[in-house]
């Protein structure tokens, strides 16, 4: 009973040896796995001795057993390693190949543009709609009386000749392109409840030759507040409010003493820009006042109850000193171009 | 309105340093926008010279020059620019003599232009300077020779200024007038406005002259057709001048300042007439006492009149026009222009001033009428200061006493035709009211005195008699704006109103923005056209959504036509939006811009029926009865909004790994998907060949609901020959759709459809069918087929050729089927499959392909 196991340790080290020797040597997966039946397979030497377990002297199986069974483990375990690893590898030269020039990713879609008058208007608007205030529309081919007379244009204001207004054949027909969106005031307070509290963007139309900073179809946007005890200071805070909304908490506004048909007192109204292209400046921005009584008479508002604020102001002209649009033609032409540089905001 | 500075310092204290800047500066606080400054732009050594002699040379070009010595400067002493006290000088006119005082503009001096003098040398000559012309100091248009001092009645001191004799030292500032404050048209108003922007002290100039009562001429007013109750005249003086010597000079400084006010000097009579009209706003006008047949009549024009003005126009009189006339009829459009046969002229010795006052909305329509817009009509439109006639006349009376010698008579005439001014009551609190600022009674009072008012504090508030020359003051509205502007409007506080609680956008409103934002989003451009198009655009394309478009001549539909369109502008108000859409491609196309997706939404006009007339409009300060008022309405076009797309070029670009994709009827139908999406909408399609559009590739847009299908548009491709004639490629794709129609019919409140998720069950099936069956149809046919257990659809194949029959399609649709209670066996859903393609068999004749 002195013999020697014949499975030694010595000797399984020799075939393990040899093993790990032959997987770290593969070079891709391709290789491990052709080299996986000599090292872990039936044919391997690891799978023989442990084929030779079943045939040793009892006494020594134990023994051999364990160190045959550490060995095919560390050779799975080993081979296993290099599995991963060489996957790892390969992938990681998968993905380098695939790579791309995300510089030049094409456009799978097309991208459009909103027109910038439109989207200022729509900015007003939110403003204002903020407030509590609503958006007020109406037609653009409008009656005389809801574009003049209502508005304390009496018939032969000068306003409503031929070479202002553009009107509708037959003149008789008493139709007019609105000259501006005031005819909406109009319509809102004969359609609504007092208090009224309504802002009017829209297309109006004037008989102006096309040229840098004119045209006959242009954009305005009119505000108007009916309420008891609306004084001017309110039409101030209005659009200061506004003023600020638009061009930052720096801006300003100013009113100088004018004259329109449709308010008493009426004003200039200055906005100090603060974003100005060029530096800070005053800007003419539009025209406001009190409501004319003889306007809250056309629609059956009594002056002696209620009063009244209005201002208005062009879109074109606001875009014009906002974004630096410097000419007229770029707003009219419909060139992409121009609505392309806005995307989707201003 | 411009305005001289040393004029206006007659009658307001200016600053010594004042300049047309500050001057505007200060006026625009009460409300007079300022324009710009004007001036002569005479510069440097101007001085008197005496020409000691000439020589004329005949030149080569056959032109003769005066070769002159020309004295400039006194004996011994240096000239103005440092240089000899005489000079050779050459000049090309011909009009002076030995002795002559002219104007010698020496080097360094600077004429308008800018011209800089200098010594420079010519026909054979150093010329050391020149020898102006009225013209050439900008003073008048005479160029026919050289300025001969003496003919302005001025025999200077050799050497001294010009520009100090000539007054061409002054400026002018250029102020906005607004309609209500038709006074500032003159003088007296500005600086009446100056006193009360600086507090500086006011001079009325009408107390220049003591106006004096005059009578015996005959004068006869009457007016038997008074515009809107208004009698035409309401003020008229006469007064008679004698022993004139109209050839006399008009003073320099007159002349400049009718120059700076923007005047142009005609002759001694008609300057003394404007000079006045632009001190006091009182238009006045000299008749030829010995030219006039018999007394004057101002009276309406008889049908058939005419009238010679003074612009040598005959002019056929209106009815309406209000006329001066003496026994040969009309001699004046009054208030307008005078007329030929009684105009002044060098040897009238007797002459006849009239200031009146007319109603402005009979001037107004007679400047209008005859495109004869005056500086006389341009202040009786805006009304006239009816007390000014007798200031004005007696004014001209010492004028032409000091400088045509005339003599004043007693023999005249005024007629006095206007109302007592108003008596306004105006409550103590009602400035603070308004204007949110708190006066005190003392200010308010102190304020509409300022103005002109005559103003009694009683309780409770003001008595206020406006001013003659306040015709604007009328409602105490009025009183507040003068109370607010003269007390400044930097004193209005603020304060931010409170709004009751809104109810946000309207449903129309969201819908059409967020179309606008998803077409955008989906790649197309936003553009805005003008909505005037031609009558051949009118019918280029059928009118989308539009049940039945009124027919309007030759075949088009009816539209708004414009009486007055702007010159080489289309006449007609859009009916649809493409073909100005197809304008602006076009644009864009010859700009190198040849890959387009563009889209606007705006209006359409369809005219109201039978609207060729309306009553006369009810008048402007009362709410009209709610019939008049729907009366008004119903003459209003129909106004839409719709929105159009066209798609031309390639969709995508060649980029890098993929390949172009041109443009086409899909671009239009996918963005017909995307607006049915944006509004909430399920737009459906059928073919369709719209006018103006390509017969095999367009849609009709409708949406199906309980009360049955409703057209909404077309989306497809323009017609080739219309693309064509605008110069764009074959395949545009063209999109419109009336926004109105379609926000209408989209549901309210979306009801949603539970989410399943047993697992589903996916199937292909190729249907053999003619061509001429639409994919939609067969698709249909499948889903109600397959019933319920059919989930989801999708066409992904049309394939035509080898192993096909001859006239038929294979249409491929994978399908994914899906049971709301259970996982569904590949057996059911073939059933259910199966079931459908019974149906599209029945229906279609389709067969499953072999």
């Amino acid at each position: 009973m002195t013999s020697e196991n014949p499975i030694s340790a010595a000797h399984v080290e020799v075939v393990v040896n040899e093993a790990l020797s032959a997987i770290a040597a593969a070079a891709d997966l391709a290789a491990l796995k052709g080299i996986r039946a000599s090292v872990l397979g039936e044919q391997s030497q690891i799978v023989a001795l442990n084929g030779q377990l079943g045939k040793i002297a009892p006494e020594f199986k134990a023994e051999a057993g364990k160190i045959v069974g550490q060995a095919r483990g560390q050779l799975t375990q080993a081979y296993t390693a290099k599995e991963t690893e060489l996957f790892a590898a390969e992938e990681r030269a998968k993905l380098a190949a695939e790579a791309v020039d995300v510089t030049a990713a094409p456009m799978t879609a097309r991208l459009g543009a909103r027109h910038p008058l439109a989207l200022l208007q729509e900015t007003i608007s939110d403003i204002f709609v903020g407030m509590g205030w609503e958006i007020a529309e109406g037609p653009e081919v409008e009656n005389e009386w809801f574009n003049f007379d209502a508005l304390n244009f009496d018939a032969d204001h000068p306003a409503r000749a031929m070479q202002d207004t553009f009107f509708v054949d037959p003149v008789e027909s008493h139709l007019v392109l609105r000259t501006h969106t005031s005819p909406v005031q109009v319509r809102s307070m004969l359609e609504r409840e007092v208090p009224i509290y309504v802002l009017c963007p829209g297309r109006v139309f004037r008989t102006d030759e096309l040229d840098a900073t004119h045209t006959p179809v242009f954009h305005q946007v009119e505000g108007l507040a009916i309420d008891k005890n609306l004084t001017m200071a309110d039409l101030r805070g209005t659009l200061e409010h506004f003023a600020r909304s638009m061009f930052g908490p720096e801006a300003q506004i100013r009113l100088r003493p004018s004259f329109f048909p449709f308010t008493e007192p009426s004003a200039e109204l200055d906005v100090w820009h603060p974003g100005a292209k060029g530096g800070a400046r005053w800007v003419e921005w539009g025209g406001c006042g009190m409501v004319n009584p003889n306007v809250l008479l056309a629609a059956g508002i009594d002056p002696e109850v209620y009063s009244g604020f209005a201002f208005g102001m062009g879109i074109e002209r606001t875009l014009m000193f906002r974004n630096d649009v410097k000419d007229m033609h770029d707003m009219v032409e419909a060139d992409v171009r121009f609505s392309e540089q806005f995307g989707l905001v201003l | 309105m411009r305005v001289p500075l040393n004029w206006l310092a007659e009658y307001v204290d200016l600053p010594g340093d004042a300049t047309p800047d500050s001057v505007m500066a200060e006026l625009v606080k009460v409300g007079l926008e300022e324009e710009g400054s004007h001036g002569f732009d005479v510069t440097g050594p101007v001085v008197v010279g005496k020409v000691l002699e000439f020589i004329p040379e005949e030149q080569s070009n056959g032109k003769t020059i005066r070769w002159c010595q020309v004295q400039v400067a006194p004996e011994g002493e240096t000239a103005a620019d440092g240089g000899e006290a005489v000079r050779g000088i050459v000049c090309g006119a011909s009009n002076f003599e030995v002795g002559d005082k002219v104007v010698v503009c020496l080097p360094g001096s600077v004429l308008p232009g800018p011209f800089a003098i200098a010594a420079r040398k010519t026909y054979g000559h150093v010329s050391d300077g020149m020898l102006a012309s009225g013209r050439e100091l900008g003073l008048s248009d005479d160029h026919g020779g050289i300025l001969r001092l003496h003919e302005l009645g001025l025999d200077p001191k050799v050497g001294s200024d010009a520009k100090e004799l000539l007054h061409i030292d002054d400026q002018a500032a250029e102020i906005n007038v607004t309609p209500d404050r038709g006074y500032c048209l003159s003088i007296r108003g500005v600086a009446r406005e100056y006193s009360h922007a600086t507090g500086a002290a006011f001079r009325d100039p009408a107390g220049n002259a003591e106006p004096q009562s005059t009578s015996g001429f005959e004068l006869t007013v009457e007016d038997l057709a008074p515009i809107r109750d208004k009698a035409g005249c309401t003020r008229f003086v006469l007064r008679q001048i004698t022993g004139l010597d109209s050839t006399r000079p008009t003073p320099p400084w007159m002349i400049s300042r009718l120059k700076l006010a923007g005047m142009r000097s005609v002759s001694l009579i008609v300057d003394i007439t404007n000079y006045v009209m632009l001190e006091l706003g009182q238009p006045t006008h000299a008749y030829d006492f010995d030219k006039l047949q018999g007394g004057i009549q101002v009276r309406r024009a008889k049908k058939g009149e005419t009238l010679k003005t003074l612009d040598g126009v005959v002019r056929k009189l209106d009815p309406e026009d209000l006329v001066i006339a003496d026994d040969s009829g009309a001699i004046g459009l009054a208030g307008v222009m005078g007329g030929e046969s009684t105009e002044v002229s060098d040897s009238t010795t007797t002459i006849l001033i009239e200031a009146a006052s007319f109603d402005p909305v009979t001037i107004a329509r007679s400047a209008r009428r005859h495109k004869l817009h005056s500086e006389a009509s341009k202040r009786f439109e805006r009304g006239v200061d009816h007390s000014m006639a007798k200031h004005a006349v007696a004014r001209v009376v010492q004028l032409l006493e000091v400088h045509a010698r005339g003599e004043a008579q007693w023999f005249g005439a005024d007629y006095r035709g206007y109302q007592p001014q108003p008596t306004i009551w105006l409550p103590e609190e009602f400035s603070s009211q308004l204007v949110g600022v708190e006066y005190t009674p003392e200010e308010i009072s102190q304020v509409l005195h300022d103005v002109g008012c005559v103003v009694a504090h009683v309780d409770g508030g003001f008595e206020v008699v406006p001013p003659t020359w306040r015709p604007d003051l009328k409602h105490k509205t009025d009183l507040v704006e003068e109370v607010a502007r003269i007390t400044g409007y930097h004193r209005i506080p603020t304060r931010l109103p409170i709004a009751p609680p809104g109810r946000g956008y309207t449903r129309a409103q969201q819908q059409r923005r967020k179309v606008a934002n998803a077409l955008a989003a989906a790649g197309v451009t936003e553009v805005l056209n003008y909505p005037f198009v031609t009558d051949a655009q009118l019918g280029w394309v059928a009118v989308a959504g539009l049940a039945s478009t009124q027919a309007g001549a030759a075949g088009l539909p009816a539209a708004v036509k414009l009486a007055n369109p702007l010159q080489g502008q289309a006449g007609s108000m859009r009916v649809s939006v493409l073909p100005a859409l197809v304008e602006a491609a076009a644009r864009n196309h010859s700009r190198g811009l040849t890959n387009l997706a563009i889209y606007e939404i705006g209006s359409v006009f369809h005219p109201a029926k039978n609207v060729t007339k309306t009553a006369d409009l009810p008048v402007g300060n009362e709410r009209p009865a709610s019939a008049v008022l729907a009366a008004l309405e119903a003459t209003i076009p129909v106004q839409p909004k719709h929105v159009a797309a066209l798609f031309l070029g390639d969709r995508n670009q060649q980029q890098v790994g993929t390949k172009s994709e041109a443009a086409g009827y899909e671009d239009a139908i996918q963005a017909a998907r995307t607006i049915g999406l944006a509004v909430g909408a399920d737009i459906q399609v059928r073919q369709a060949s719209p006018k103006g559009f390509h017969p095999g590739r367009t849609a009709e847009l409708f949406i199906q609901n309980a009360d049955g299908q409703q057209v909404v548009g077309y989306a497809g491709e323009l017609d080739p020959a219309l693309a064509a004639e605008n110069h764009l490629p074959r395949r545009v794709g063209a999109l419109e759709i009336n926004l109105v129609l379609l926000g209408a019919l989209a549901p309210a409140v979306v009801q949603a459809d539970a989410v399943y998720t047993q697992p589903a069950a996916t199937q292909d099936v190729s249907l053999v069918v003619a061509q001429n069956i639409p994919a939609a149809s067969l698709s249909a046919a499948i889903v109600e087929g397959s019933g319920a257990l059919l989930e989801h659809i999708q066409l992904t194949d049309d394939y035509r050729g080898q192993g096909i029959p001859e006239g038929h399609k294979s249409l491929t649709f994978a399908l994914r089927f899906r049971a709301t209670d259970r996982t569904l066996t590949q057996a059911e859903a073939s059933e259910a499959k199966a079931a459908g393609v019974a149906l599209a068999n029945e229906r279609f004749g389709a067969t499953i392909r072999g």
